[in-house]
């Protein structure tokens, strides 16, 4: 019906369609386990479903929480609204201070308590990750 | 004040020369005379020396320190030092912006200067072309990034500047990038231009890789100073963080590396051509969305100097607009610049050439999809999530094996066919390979199996580029970028699997042991700055063989603004650096300390000077071409 050039091209764009689509979708499907979501304490003890993936919870520093071992570091994670006890060993940023925004990476124990395994760092002072800006907002 | 307003009004003749110049060259091809009017050289110049005084002026300012300009009011301040007054210009949103435009019309006068052998109409369009993003740019600082605005009443100081930029990496690392990043707009115009008149063959080819080689080396350095800052600044000793903002230069870096190749194989055979375009046309859009990126607030980093929406709406309309053209354009001439039907024979450097472009692309893709993922899921669904190392891992590094491996035979196939015959040689650099990597694998003590055939491929392509700086017939600037690379990956892989790290929080006087290291806390000191009070602890550490390296790792505490920054003590030797941190945490009696074992952290740097070498020798070589 078709020359035999025009269904070899036929073939090949489909075929490279295809190739296409395919790795999008092995990349997004991989993507999956690797993304980290970002949740507020409150969102946290919201939640029904466990959960037992990396994430970040992010919000404020609680007054006088922050207490360390030559070890770890303990502090509170709040909203304002519901806290999170955080266990952290690590290097902590420079601008990580009581009463300031904070975003902590790491696994979730229970609904009250978090192991961080790394504090993200921030650039300056009046510096508020988007995320804790938007769930402070949000009260 | 009244300098300000210069500043603003010779902007605005800069834009006015640009206009001119656009509807010269619009008229200048209508006429079809084979003249260039002399008109459009004098506005060129014009324009750059409108940009030129602007620039300088507010230069001026702020070693001045003039606070009635509201820039210099936002980013400076009396007591910083003067070198950090001076590079202060573009470590703001306004500054930057002006230092693009100063290196957008350099550029432009440069080459129309020097493409005086080059048909009349292709020159004509790709000032046409280049004027556009000019004009586009002038206008977005003109209404949403004014450089000049005034204060009044005049404030007595100023804001200060972030303090993590004052240091001297960050300070050259803007003007260096760039240039990498304008360089693009060159290209980009120029294959516009060659595709609405029909030049696109050999010698546009020949001309264009030129400006190719000036970005790809500017770029690489740019990122290059980047990373080394990012290294001994943020303080966790790593220098690649996979972050967005890395991401969008590391973007039209691919796509620039894989258009050097590319462009190469229609320089000396005339086939890729709408390949090369679309290169070209990918490498500078990667350029403007990573200025969009950056500006519009949507990524958080130290780049995003103000979060105003107006300004990421008008890059994007104008990202939109520029798209929009080059598609048309494309559409439109591609018949004109037909393809040779020439057949590429599949052991040929041609065909090298094609995997190393596939290779590119893939590489460009996962990073992109990467970066720009999260962003539209925070539009669609508004989750909020992040992409860390590991995606990039599981992503990358199965494909650099088989990248590595066609990279170490690339260079030798010879263009248009390739007679492979069996040579001894082949039997002695795979058992020179086998013999290296078994010794470095047991030095190392490395079981993972992933680790060996990365380093098994890497040492088979240093093995095999090596020998080709003997041989004359061979591009050794070509050599040396590809052996610069190989070390790299090298370094990136031993400096990954055999760095360690300790983590303590403790009090002067206290040690701790690091694999065979002592490390003593000895004692804190106190110090004032002019504008800063730093806090150094002094830490020694002893190894098995009774030898002593004193670190001294800063907190400093700079007075405007207020900003804590630790300075990393870093002690650099051939084989490893050490790497210390302090940090105060709520009160002054116990200290964070982060100590890190990073084994061959000179050696990254190293290579990728040699990258920048090779990129720089091909420059020069190719201007001897020329004349």
């Amino acid at each position: 019906m078709y020359g035999k050039k025009v269904r070899l091209r036929i073939v090949f764009i489909i075929s490279i369609l295809t190739i296409i689509i395919l790795s999008v979708y092995i990349i997004l499907k991989l993507l999956e386990d690797d993304v980290v979501y970002f949740k507020s304490p409150t969102e946290i003890k919201q939640s029904s479903e466990n959960i037992t993936k990396k994430i970040r919870v992010g919000g404020m520093v609680k007054k006088d929480s922050i207490t360390l071992d030559n070890k770890k570091i303990f502090f509170i994670i709040t909203d304002f609204k519901n806290e999170i006890s955080v266990i952290f060993a690590g290097t902590v940023p420079n601008l990580f201070q009581e009463e300031k925004g904070v975003v902590a990476e790491g696994i979730l124990q229970d609904n009250n308590l978090f192991i961080a395994d790394k504090i993200l760092a921030k650039h300056d002072e009046n510096y508020m990750p988007p995320e804790v800006k938007e769930s402070l907002e949000q009260k | 004040m009244m300098l300000s307003n210069l500043g603003f009004f010779s902007l605005f003749l800069g834009l006015v020369s640009s206009f001119t110049v656009f509807f010269c060259s619009v008229f200048n091809i209508k006429k079809n005379s084979l003249k260039l009017e002399n008109k459009i050289y004098k506005f060129l110049t014009f324009q750059f020396f409108f940009v030129v005084i602007g620039f300088f002026i507010l230069l001026y300012s702020f070693f001045t320190s003039d606070f009635s300009n509201a820039t210099v009011y936002n980013n400076s301040h009396s007591t910083k030092p003067l070198f950090y007054k001076i590079t202060g210009l573009w470590g703001n949103h306004e500054g930057s912006l002006l230092l693009w435009l100063l290196v957008l019309t350099s550029f432009i006068l440069f080459f129309f200067f020097n493409s005086k052998n080059e048909p009349k109409n292709f020159r004509l369009y790709t000032l046409i072309f280049h004027q556009i993003i000019i004009i586009g740019f002038f206008i977005f600082v003109l209404k949403t990034s004014n450089p000049f605005d005034t204060l009044f009443p005049i404030p007595t100081e100023g804001l200060g500047l972030n303090p993590i930029l004052q240091d001297p990496a960050l300070a050259i690392h803007p003007p260096v990038l760039y240039v990498g990043y304008v360089g693009t707009s060159i290209i980009f115009a120029s294959a516009l231009a060659a595709m609405v008149t029909g030049y696109v063959n050999s010698i546009w080819a020949k001309n264009l890789k030129k400006w190719v080689l000036i970005s790809w080396t500017f770029l690489t350095g740019g990122i290059l100073l980047g990373s080394i800052w990012a290294y001994y600044e943020l303080g966790w000793g790593g220098f690649w963080f996979w972050d967005p903002v890395e991401n969008i230069s590391l973007m039209p870096w691919l796509s620039l590396t894989a258009l050097l190749h590319c462009i190469s194989t229609l320089e000396k055979r005339g086939i890729l051509k709408s390949w090369s375009i679309i290169l070209s046309i990918v490498t500078f859009m990667l350029s403007v969305t990573g200025t969009f990126l950056v500006r519009s607030g949507i990524l958080n980093s130290v780049h995003t100097f103000a979060n105003d929406p107006s300004r990421g709406i008008y890059i994007l309309i104008f990202l939109f607009i520029l798209i929009f053209m080059s598609f048309v354009i494309f559409l439109i001439f591609e018949s004109k610049n037909l393809e040779n039907k020439k057949q590429i024979f599949f052991l040929s450097k041609e065909t090298s050439v094609l995997i190393n472009n596939w290779f590119m692309i893939y590489f460009l893709s996962v990073v992109l999809i990467g970066t720009v993922y999260p962003i539209f899921l925070d539009v669609i669904t508004s989750e909020k999530i992040s992409i860390g190392p590991p995606f990039y891992n599981k992503l990358l590094i199965p494909f650099l094996v088989p990248f590595f491996l066609f990279m170490s035979v690339g260079p030798s196939m010879n263009w248009i066919k390739t007679n492979l015959k069996f040579e001894m040689s082949y039997i002695y650099y795979f058992l020179l390979t086998l013999i290296a990597t078994g010794i470095t694998v047991y030095y190392l003590s490395q079981k993972n199996l992933l680790t060996i055939i990365l380093i098994f491929s890497l040492v088979f392509l240093i093995i095999k580029t090596l020998p080709n700086f003997l041989k004359n017939n061979t591009n050794h600037s070509q050599n040396l970028s590809h052996l610069g690379f190989a070390m790299l990956m090298l370094s990136i892989l031993f400096n990954s699997v055999t760095s360690t790290e300790i983590i303590k929080n403790i009090k002067v006087g206290d040690s701790f042991i690091s694999k065979n290291e002592k490390i003593t806390f000895k004692k804190v000191i106190k110090e004032e700055e002019r504008n800063y009070s730093s806090i150094i602890g002094i830490f020694e550490i002893k190894n098995n063989y009774d030898k002593i390296i004193k670190l001294n790792p800063e907190i400093r505490i700079y007075n405007q603004p207020v900003i804590a920054t630790s300075e990393a003590a870093i002690k650099t030797t051939l084989f490893k650096d050490r790497f210390i941190t302090i940090n105060l945490i709520k009160d002054e009696q116990l200290f964070n300390v982060r100590y890190q074992n990073k084994p061959f952290m000179i050696w990254i740097w190293i290579s990728t000077l040699i990258i920048i070498f090779g990129g720089t020798f091909a420059i020069f070589s190719k201007k001897k071409n020329y004349s």
